[in-house]
């Protein structure tokens, strides 16, 4: 569990986010919402506080109604195994402005540390892969975090998925709102959706 | 192959009656798990401009589905087979949460004839799934019924954000015929 060289969770979403301009993030249910919270509040982010395994799918429904904005879903190693066919699903669809980035901590962090899948057997950047969707990348350094903040951008070259290996340390929580319609209706509202 | 759906000539009209209704209210992702019962549905969806057909690995996926696509500003509509509802009963919690307009149209299997003993259980505990995770059932038996019943819930769901499902009877469809 503690390797070398494994990257900060904070500083890779934050560097995902950095130059976001009018990308639309997921935050999967775990410590990734906390950390899309902790690199700045953001009337596009769409903070989940439950429904484990659904963050690629809702990435993926947005994606194909908004296909000229980026849409980078970030979550953890746990939920991204939860919704594993989501990958297929994806795969199946390619929409060309998806992205996904893992954060893989090898580890459950929410619920006491105890390893996940990813510490000992399943390879989510094989899987990503065989699911077709190709450029599926293994990161292991901020350059390689920097080169796909890059590429999340390029909306006609997707779907994309980046499996980043990070420490498993138990950082500060910075919670999001936990207002789910205020959450969805302010992502609706910022892309210019009325009210029903 | 249900009975009804074996011959084009006798192939039935209510999944065109389904189609047109999804259409006036200009439903865009129809993420489905096929079934036989919805085959001309998912026909008629994957051939429309309008309509993009998602076949998914697993039904709560669909559920996620049209949370994300309402966030960008377009209508879903989830196809399952009632043994498919219970796979999504923690999914179904978003609905609530974040208040995002859901249909789904169920095709029953666990009724009305059935042969298979492992789709009752599922089967008889559908309805009570929906209801007790929130979600209004509405049903339709007969085909004639099938456009009201489809304007109601489209209504009440897109309109009114009341969570719907319309389960589709097994005697609707025709109790599947299992041949050696």
């Amino acid at each position: 569990m503690s390797k070398a060289n494994l990257l900060d969770r904070r500083q890779v979403v934050s560097t995902l986010l950095a130059n976001r301009k009018d990308v639309v993030a997921i935050g999967g249910l775990g410590a990734s919402t906390n950390d899309m919270c902790a690199a700045g509040d953001h009337a596009r982010n769409f903070y989940l506080w439950g429904g484990m395994g659904g963050a690629a799918m809702i990435g993926l429904g947005l994606a194909l109604a908004q296909p000229k904005l980026p849409v980078l879903v970030i979550t953890g190693d746990g939920e991204m195994l939860m919704g594993m066919g989501s990958l297929a699903t994806i795969g199946l669809q390619k929409p060309s402005n998806l992205s996904i980035a893992v954060l893989d901590n090898e580890a459950y962090g929410e619920t006491g540390g105890q390893t996940s899948h990813t510490s000992a057997a399943a390879d989510l950047v094989g899987v990503a892969k065989a699911c077709g969707i190709k450029d599926s990348r293994s990161v292991t350094t901020m350059a390689e975090v920097e080169a796909f903040a890059k590429a999340v951008h390029d909306v006609s070259a997707g779907p994309r998925f980046a499996n980043v290996k990070i420490d498993s340390a138990s950082l500060e929580r910075i919670l999001p709102t936990r207002d789910g319609t205020y959450i969805l209706n302010r992502i609706r509202g910022d892309l210019g959706f009325q009210p029903i | 192959m249900h009975a009804h759906a074996e011959a084009a000539d006798t192939a039935p009209n209510w999944p065109d009656d389904i189609f047109a209704t999804l259409q006036r209210f200009d439903v865009r992702q129809v993420p489905y798990v096929p079934d036989a019962g919805h085959s001309k549905l998912i026909q008629r969806v994957l051939a429309s401009s309008t309509m993009r057909g998602i076949p998914l690995t697993t039904e709560e996926e669909g559920v996620a589905l049209l949370a994300g696509a309402w966030a960008g500003g377009q209508r879903g509509v989830l196809l399952m087979q009632s043994s498919g509802v219970g796979n999504c009963i923690n999914m179904l919690s978003l609905i609530p949460i974040l208040r995002f307009p859901f249909l789904t149209l169920v095709t029953m299997r666990g009724e009305w004839g059935e042969f298979n003993p492992w789709q009752v259980p599922m089967g008889s505990t559908t309805q009570g799934v929906f209801e007790l995770s929130g979600v209004q059932v509405l049903r339709a038996s007969n085909a004639e019924e099938v456009p009201a019943v489809l304007q109601a819930a489209a209504s009440q769901a897109y309109n009114a954000l009341t969570p719907t499902a319309v389960l589709l009877s097994q005697r609707l469809i025709g109790a599947k015929v299992f041949t050696k």
